[in-house]
């Protein structure tokens, strides 16, 4: 089949069964574009990942748009883009036509409250695999640390930029300093 | 025009805000209660639904707006402004990343978001665990042993069988969810 082709049907996939964001999408990505099509490696959609969060937009969309580009450039990165997005467009278009209280309907309700359980263990496998390709220094857990702990406390606007730009600094600057110092002793 | 208003609207919402739908939630709020489209209780009641429909969180509310203001139309409308943003940053960025990957100062910042990040996810699942499982509170009463059975059973699934399909996980969560909160509840 051809791959573009492929590519779209892959996101439709995803797009169809994502359900709460950028996070829960890594493993579905992982699965079908790492093991199953090995388009990409674990690594290169990781580093996609972190880049697509540290960006402006929508982390999913950002994350399908970035990994469709390095399958098939520019096509890639548009069909990979609408595959993503057009399943809930058309699920919500068809809840907003039909359905008055979607949620009211207790059996539908039902079935989210089990989905958001099991979403909850597909965002664990994401950070645990963003874990693995994380730096397993001293300074990296204490970003992590950071990360958790400010986010659990600290409720402000900008908290995600601002973090994500402290992780950025400090990941310049602490390798920049290590550098001066071991320099300085030889 | 509604249409240009929309396209305004939720360009600006994909192009401003950084850390994916969650982070959007303060910026729609401002643009869709002040201009007088929706109450906040009526902005809430999309919030829910866009949780629990597929697909990403930001481009649901964009597409459920949308179509409350103009229609289908106004739901592409709405839904292309809000990814428009991602797509075209992601493909300059994306254009040229694969050059930048080998500086070592770009290693060092993508280190230290990764582990950022992995905190911000890990207080993520902190926060699902304690609203989807712990019912929001520290009570006997409201804790939920069906989301923790549920979780379980997919956690187990996903640690022994690490091929099984991450869609097949969802689809049975929502089925164990039907199962053990409308038909058996406990």
């Amino acid at each position: 089949m051809n791959r573009n082709l492929s590519l779209f049907l892959t996101f439709l996939k995803i797009g169809a069964f994502t359900f709460g964001g950028g996070y829960a999408m890594i493993p579905l990505i992982s699965h079908e574009l790492v093991e199953k099509k090995k388009w990409i490696t674990e690594e290169e959609m990781i580093n996609m990942i972190a880049i697509a969060e540290s960006t402006p937009g929508v982390i999913a969309v950002n994350s399908a748009t970035f990994v469709g580009y390095k399958i098939g450039k520019f096509w890639g990165s548009l069909l990979a883009t609408l595959g993503v997005v057009l399943p809930s467009l058309a699920v919500i278009i068809v809840v907003a036509l039909f359905f008055e209280d979607f949620l009211a309907i207790p059996i539908v309700a039902n079935a989210f409250r089990g989905i958001r359980a099991g979403v909850i263990v597909l965002i664990i496998s994401a950070c645990v695999k963003l874990y693995k390709f994380s730096p397993k220094t001293v300074i990296g857990y204490s970003l992590m640390a950071i990360g958790l702990f400010v986010s659990l406390f600290v409720e402000f606007r900008y908290l995600s930029f601002l973090l994500i730009l402290f992780g950025l600094v400090v990941g310049i600057g602490s390798q920049m300093i290590i550098r001066k110092v071991r320099g300085d002793k030889q | 025009m509604i249409y240009f208003e929309l396209f305004y609207v939720f360009f600006s919402i994909g192009l401003f805000t950084i850390g994916g739908g969650y982070a959007m939630i303060p910026m729609i709020e401002d643009q869709v209660v002040s201009r007088g489209w929706l109450s906040m209780e009526e902005l809430m009641n999309f919030f829910a639904i866009a949780e629990s429909t597929p697909g990403p969180f930001a481009v649901n509310t964009a597409t459920l707006v949308g179509f409350d203001q103009g229609g289908i139309l106004g739901a592409i409308v709405a839904t292309a402004s809000v990814i428009l943003p991602s797509f075209i940053i992601i493909l300059i960025i994306a254009r040229f990343i694969t050059n930048f990957l080998k500086y070592e100062k770009v290693q060092w910042a993508l280190n230290g978001i990764k582990s950022i990040i992995v905190g911000m996810i890990a207080a993520v699942i902190v926060n699902l665990i304690f609203q989807n499982v712990f019912g929001g509170a520290f009570e006997m009463q409201s804790f939920d042993f069906v989301a923790l059975g549920i979780m379980a059973v997919i956690l187990g699934l996903r640690l022994f069988f690490k091929k099984l399909n991450p869609i097949f996980l969802i689809i049975l969560s929502g089925i164990l969810g039907i199962l053990f909160y409308h038909f058996w509840p406990m």
